[in-house]
């Protein structure tokens, strides 16, 4: 591991707590801060970047064209694995022209969850391919809103063009235990990733 | 009675630039600074610091995210970053990045998987 100097390995007590990170990503809309909301241990809170006006024209901002300045959030929560790891949950902005304000915002993430709104499965067609564009590992998690109908998991895979080995689970964005399965089962779908890794060739 | 106004906008771009000496990102030691970087305080807040960094110093003796201290501060994150540099290498905190998700090529690590496992199976 690059601890670049700073860190201290071996330092006792709160200096040995180590943190991971899992992205949640999905079109406008698709409870992504609901997400984030109910499965946080602490109120969810929010860091703001803004654009300055030169950014703003180098971006091309369609209809903010005069704004000098424009704010993007990032909601994020955070779960105590145990007394000395944190897992941070990030809800992405759901513009992601704005994804490269924070730093590689994807880079040393664990993996991403991406929210899918069956109503509206187009939305979240670019977080997608992004995950896919970026190669960070992700399960795709639909939302059911209680207004959707039921859908085929197959169909929306079709639908989707999600690889066979990409697991698709649903869910309920507001239900803790329920975003709490679907942590489980990225991770759990990132052990096998792993596991297949390991494998001599 | 309206309250006195500060003379510019406190939330505003002046602000970050006199914050940051006119520094627009963080170089060097800092650059690789993750939203989810823990910062942890080396030592006590020195009399006499300025407020941002003493308020970081402070809210670091446990260690905190950099996306719970740019909530905290009120402060972008490419902004923050520029003081967190000057903060290590002044050697005031240390930080900590995530554990990285791919090592050495492959995936993470099958027994930092496992334990992010048990730890959200018992929430």
């Amino acid at each position: 591991m690059d601890l670049k100097g700073f860190d201290h390995p071996g330092d006792p007590g709160a200096g040995g707590t180590r943190s991971v990170k899992v992205m949640i990503a999905g079109g406008f809309g698709t409870g992504k801060t609901t997400m984030v909301r109910s499965v946080s241990d602490i109120k969810p809170l929010t860091t703001e970047e803004t654009l300055t006006q030169a950014t703003v024209g180098v971006d091309n901002l369609i209809g903010v064209a005069d704004k000098s300045e424009t704010t993007v959030s990032l909601d994020f929560g955070k779960i105590s694995l145990n007394e000395s790891l944190m897992l941070y949950l990030f809800g992405t902005p759901g513009q992601e022209r704005f994804w490269f304000l924070w730093n590689g915002l994807f880079k040393g993430a664990l993996g991403a969850i991406v929210l899918v709104d069956t109503r509206r499965l187009a939305s979240s067609f670019r977080a997608i391919e992004e995950m896919e564009r970026q190669n960070v590992p992700f399960v795709i998690a639909l939302n059911v809103f209680p207004d959707c109908k039921e859908h085929p998991i197959e169909e929306i895979r079709d639908a989707l063009d999600i690889s066979p080995h990409t697991p698709i689970v649903a869910c309920d964005a507001r239900d803790r235990a329920s975003s709490r399965d679907v942590l489980i089962a990225l991770i759990s779908h990132l052990k096998e990733r792993s596991a297949v890794a390991l494998e001599p060739r | 009675m309206s309250a006195p106004r500060r003379p510019t906008d406190p939330s505003g771009l002046e602000r970050y630039y006199v914050l940051t000496g006119g520094r627009s990102g963080p170089g060097g030691s800092a650059s690789s600074l993750d939203v989810a970087t823990l910062v942890v305080s080396r030592t006590a807040p020195l009399p006499g610091m300025q407020h941002e960094y003493e308020e970081i110093v402070r809210r670091c003796r446990d260690p905190l995210s950099v996306a719970e201290l740019t909530a905290h501060l009120g402060l972008p994150f490419n902004i923050l970053a520029v003081l967190l540099a000057d903060l290590l290498d002044a050697g005031r905190i240390e930080a900590r990045d995530p554990i990285p998700a791919h090592h050495s090529g492959r995936g993470p690590d099958l027994a930092l998987l496992q334990e992010v496992l048990s730890g959200l199976e018992r929430l």
